[in-house]
Parts: structure tokens; sequence; C-alpha cells
């Protein structure tokens, strides 16, 4: 017997989600007898270790006072006030009182640059972006030193707090991204010379700890650099925290431009474009793209390092929360673990967000690329 | 041939990877206009030899004059060879970062300096010729292997080249999408391009080729109008590849 089609099937629909919530529940979290045992022990968990942590941060707590005697209370959870009272100091250090201003710009108008950058449909972001790279650090090295237009110079000695933070953190994301792309480029060059250069800074920077390159940078530096010439700690540490990174983003461009098949590079060539052209148009743009879980992963661990400046006797944010804990006026229990509790509760918000940004830019740009 | 200068002329090229001769004393030479086919087994060095005539590999003995220049580890003279000879190859090599027509206008603008704007008038004519200028905000994992070779082809016009290289174009794609490649490169061989392919399409050869040239182990074995290298092989090499190629 043959068969022929004569008719053309419809389309039709596809079957309706099989599952309600009482479904999902089923399917997820009691599939089997192990998957249920496990759900359970994790509500049993979560049921020993929220409760008490509320109680403590929220329902406790004490969120006026002037001094220890409002935390000294019998029952008292984390100490709130402390970090009122304190505020100030977490966010610029022991940056001039009257100049606290200039930092309130940096951050704003930083602040507001990110935010647009944000804004996808907006038009010549582009310039934006050069702004933000070109204009913006001079800008906020003008306003944060002083000493032209009339603004008091503010010594880097006095910076402090949040805004030390910032500013290793920037400086060191914005320098050691570039500096590593060329790193890579250069342990994957033809040029012997230049090749060996590159991957023994690559091997010597990965191979010490931040800690060390600190201490080398504040302490050890000076004393090979001849007498009366001594240049800013803060500029000395910045180099430091910058060279180690830019060991780390270098081989992370270096993953992204391993992925990227001969065939680019030859199609690039075979147009006539140079090495210099290929790579800024060609490569980079696909390399970079696809490591960016990597690049914000490696600024996440670059942000929360900035932490170890405390140990050359640089004040960070966590630093400068530590030291107000020896403050007489806020001695009590708990003032240590509510400092401890509101850095870690700040640190895990900038770098969440950056985890978050870096999902949204990944996507948008996998959007035009992705096969149908 | 009349006594204008070759548009390419090879003499007595040897190359070599390490210890491995691919590329045996191999005199051609290309006027202006002329359609060749080269084929031959798989790795019988035919895609080294047209890498090597816009020096994607270099050589290591002999001449490769194009267009009057001679190649050699001048780095200006080779993007100057490289502006005047376009190259197709046979995975596509699109920009998939890069719209088709960013694909096309890329190389104008930071290459031949053009305006944005005519660059993109350009592109859009070529792609208008490869017939698929309303794909042009597309990116290229979105089209088809056919569709994607076109716009390799005309990325390649884009910089208005004087000689074509084809590696293997339509060897990677299904067999309903090969015609449509074909096309457009028998359209451009009634131009008059200078072209150059590596081809088994024994059809394209006959009906376009002004040349077919067989390559064996590195060398040219047989070079002869399509008629008689179809009709009348010389060597026997070459017979039994054409009864390989044309037994299916
Ligand atoms: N980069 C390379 N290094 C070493 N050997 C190569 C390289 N490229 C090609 N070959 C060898 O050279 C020979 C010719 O290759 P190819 O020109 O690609 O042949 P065809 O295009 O005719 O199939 C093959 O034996 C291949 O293995
Ligand atoms: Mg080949």
């Amino acid at each position: 017997m043959s068969f022929v089609r004569d008719t053309y099937l419809p389309a039709a629909p596809p079957p309706p989600p099989s599952v309600g919530a009482l479904g999902w529940v089923g399917q997820n979290l009691f599939s089997s007898p192990g998957n249920g045992l496990l759900t359970l022990l994790g509500l049993f968990i979560l049921w020993l270790g929220v409760p008490p942590f509320i109680e403590w941060t929220l329902l406790n707590a004490v969120w006026r006072g002037t001094g220890r005697e409002a935390c000294l209370v019998e029952g008292a959870g984390a100490c709130w006030a402390f970090v009122a009272a304190k505020l100030g100091q977490f966010v610029y250090g022991r940056y001039t009182f009257e100049e606290r201003w200039r930092v309130d710009l940096v951050f704003f108008i930083g602040a507001l640059t990110v935010a647009l950058l944000m804004w996808e449909r907006l038009p010549k972001r582009y310039y934006l972006a050069l702004f933000g790279v070109l204009v913006y650090p001079i800008l906020a090295f003008i306003l944060l030193t002083g000493g032209v237009f009339g603004l008091p110079v503010v010594e880097t000695s006095l910076w402090g707090g949040l805004l030390l933070t910032f500013v290793v953190a920037a400086v060191g994301i914005t320098v050691s991204l570039p500096l590593g792309i060329f790193l890579a480029l250069g342990r994957r060059s033809q040029l012997p010379v230049l090749r060996l250069l590159s991957v023994v800074y690559i091997e010597v920077w990965r191979g010490v700890p931040l800690i060390t390159v600190l201490f080398m940078a504040s302490v050890m530096l000076p004393l090979f650099l001849p007498p009366g010439v001594n240049f800013d700690k803060l500029l000395r540490v910045l180099i430091g925290v910058t060279l180690f990174s830019a060991a780390y983003m270098a081989e992370v461009v270096r993953g992204g431009l391993q992925a990227i098949p001969r065939g680019q590079y030859e199609a690039a060539s075979a147009l006539g474009l140079g090495f210099w052209k290929a790579n800024l148009l060609i490569v980079m743009p696909q390399a970079l793209r696809m490591v960016i879980p990597s690049i914000v992963n490696t600024f996440i661990g670059l942000f929360k390092d900035t932490t170890l400046v405390m140990i050359v006797g640089l004040f960070d944010f966590l630093g400068s929360i530590q030291v107000n804990f020896s403050d007489a006026t806020w001695a009590a229990p708990q003032t240590a673990a509510t400092g401890y509790v509101f850095a870690a509760l700040i640190f895990w918000i900038i770098c969440f967000s950056m985890s978050r940004y870096s999902v949204r830019v990944e996507r948008r740009l996998n959007e035009g690329t992705r096969r149908e | 041939m009349n006594n204008e200068p070759a548009a390419i002329q090879i003499t007595g090229l040897n190359k070599w990877y390490g210890d491995f001769q691919v590329l045996k004393h191999i005199d051609l030479s290309v006027g202006r206009g002329e359609r060749i086919v080269i084929c031959g087994p798989s790795g019988s060095g035919k895609s080294t030899l047209i890498r090597c005539i816009n020096r994607l590999e270099d050589h290591q003995q002999g001449k490769i004059i194009v267009n009057g220049i001679e190649l050699n580890n001048d780095l200006r003279r080779i993007d100057e060879v490289r502006a005047e000879v376009g190259m197709v190859f046979q995975s596509f090599n699109l920009f998939p970062h890069l719209t088709i027509l960013e694909n096309c206008t890329l190389a104008p603008i930071w290459v031949r300096k053009l305006p944005r704007a005519q660059a993109r008038k350009e592109a859009m004519a070529y792609l208008e010729r490869v017939q698929i200028a309303d794909q042009a905000d597309k990116y290229p994992g979105q089209l088809s292997g056919g569709q994607q070779q076109r716009v390799a082809i005309a990325r390649a016009l884009c910089m208005h080249p004087k000689i074509m290289l084809f590696d293997e174009p339509t060897s990677s794609l299904d067999p309903e999408m090969i015609k449509e490649v074909l096309d457009v490169m028998i359209g451009l061989a009634g131009e008059g391009m200078t072209m150059l392919c590596v081809t088994h399409e024994m059809g394209f050869a006959r009906t376009v080729a002004d040349r077919v040239v067989f390559m064996d182990e590195g060398q040219i074995m047989e070079e002869n109008v399509p008629e008689e290298f179809f009709n009348r092989p010389q060597h026997p090499r070459t017979r039994e590849f054409l009864s390989q190629i044309l037994s299916h």
C-alpha cells in the first residue's frame, strides 16, 4: 500500500503546562524520598538560622542613642546607633569635614554616569562612556586632591572609608583591564622577547600574595629610592594593586583570545586590516564578550581585596569601621559585630550589583549573535 | 597572452612546513580577467597555494608577484596586496559580533577610509547584488550557510578587489545552497573579475574556467583548458582523480 499526503497538517497548540504551585513543589522539592529529605533538612537549617538573625539585626536592635549606654541594655541586638553616629567616618575617613561636599560631588557624578550608561536607549552613549573613562578620572582627581581653582589641598593620608575603597577599586579596575589586554596580546605574540617578558610578568605577579605586594610597595620601595625622594603612599598602593590585578586580567583575556577561531584573524588579514585594527575591531570585542563573567569575577575579587590596604596603614571602608571599635564612647558587646555585619552588607550590595549588571550586559550582547 | 603584466605571476615557488614540503616548484601565471579553477585531492596543497597569494602563508623560495607587487616581508606591501585581493573561505569566517551590513562596511571604513555613509551605500549595493540586502541588519548566526557565503563574497567585493580567491566556497554547504553561491560566482566571472577558485564543482569549472589546474602532492600535475582537461586528461593521476570525482 502506498501513501501520499494531500493536505498539510495545521500546527497544533502546545500542551498546557501541567504544573500549578503544588505541582511545582511536588516536582522540584519532593520528587524522590532523598530529595524530600534534603528539602526538609534545608528548611530545618533555615528555621534554626534565620529567626535569631532577624531578632538580632532588626527586632532587638538599638537604633537610636548617643553612646554605649544605649547599646548596653540587657538582651540588646545590633547596635545600629553606632553605625549611624560614625557613618561620616565610614564614608569619608578623615577627609576634611568642610570639604566633604567634594567627595559627594565625585560620588554623585560617578553614580549618575553609571546610571545613564545603564540606560540602553540613551543616544550617543558612546560619548558618555568616553567621559566616564577619560574625563571623569581627571575631574575626580582634581576635586578630591584640590590645590587648584581655590580648592584647599586634602592630603591623601586623610582619605579613608568608602571613598578610599572606591578610589583603589576604580583605579585598579580601569587600569588593570587595558594593561591585562596588552599582557595577554604579549603572551600570544610571535616575538619571543615580548612573549617571554609577558610570561615572566604574569607568572611573577600571580605567584605572590597581594599582601606581600602591598608591603613591598609601602615599606620596602622607599628603601630602594634615593633619600628625599618619596612619593605618595596611596599612589604606591594603587600601583601595586593595579600591577597585581593586571596579571590576573591578562590570563582572563587570554582565555577569551584562545576561543577565537583562526579564521577570524585570517578574514581580518585578508581584508587588509593590520594587527591593531584586527584586534581592536574583530578579535577583542569577541574575546572580551566571551569572558565578561570572568572579568567581573576578577573585578569583584579586586573590590574585596581592597580591604587589604588596611595592613599598610590606609583606612578603607572596613578599616575605618574597625578603628572605631576602640572608641570608648561606643564600647559595647555588640558594637564590633554590628560593624562587621554593616561592612558585609555594603560589600555584598556592591558586588551583587556588579554581578547583576554583568548578567544584563551579557544578555544584551548575546541577543543579536545568538543563532535562532 | 598580451603584453600587459599578469595579475599573478608565480615562479619556482617552494614551501615547507618544517621538514614537509607542501608546495613543490609551482609555476603559475594568471592573466587579467582570467578564471582559473584549481582542483586536486585533499591535502595536495591547493589551499596553501592560494593562501600564499595574499600571504596568509609565507613562502621560503620562489617569487610571487601580485599586480606588479612582489611579496616579501615588507608589511606595507602586504597590506597593499591584501587590499587588492579578496578572499572567500570554506567556513565563511564572517564576524559574528557584527551585523551583515557592518561586516561589509568595516574594512572599507577602516582600510579604504571611506566615509561611513558611502561605505553603507556601496555595501548595500553589493548586498543587493548577492540578493541578501533584506537581511542587512541581521547577524551572521541568523543566516543559512548559503546566505552567509554570499555575504562573505559581498564583503570581499566591498574592497573593490582586482583579484578574487575562493577556497572551496561551496564545500561546507548543503546541496540545495550550492547553486545560489555558484550563481553569484558565475555572475562575477561574467563581469571580467580575475578569479582563482579551488573547487570540486566540475560543472562550474566547465562553464566558467579559462583553465583548470590539477594539483597533487604539492605540484601542478596538469593544466589545460576545460574542454581538453575533462575530455582528454593527460596524466594518469588526473584521470584517476576525475573518475573518482565524476563517478558520483
Ligand atoms: N599549518 C600547517 N602546518 C603543518 N602542515 C600543514 C599546515 N597547513 C597545512 N598543512 C599540510 O599541508 C598539506 C596541504 O594542505 P592544504 O593546502 O590545506 O591542502 P588542500 O587544500 O589541497 O586540501 C596537508 O598535508 C596539510 O596537512
Ligand atoms: Mg583546502
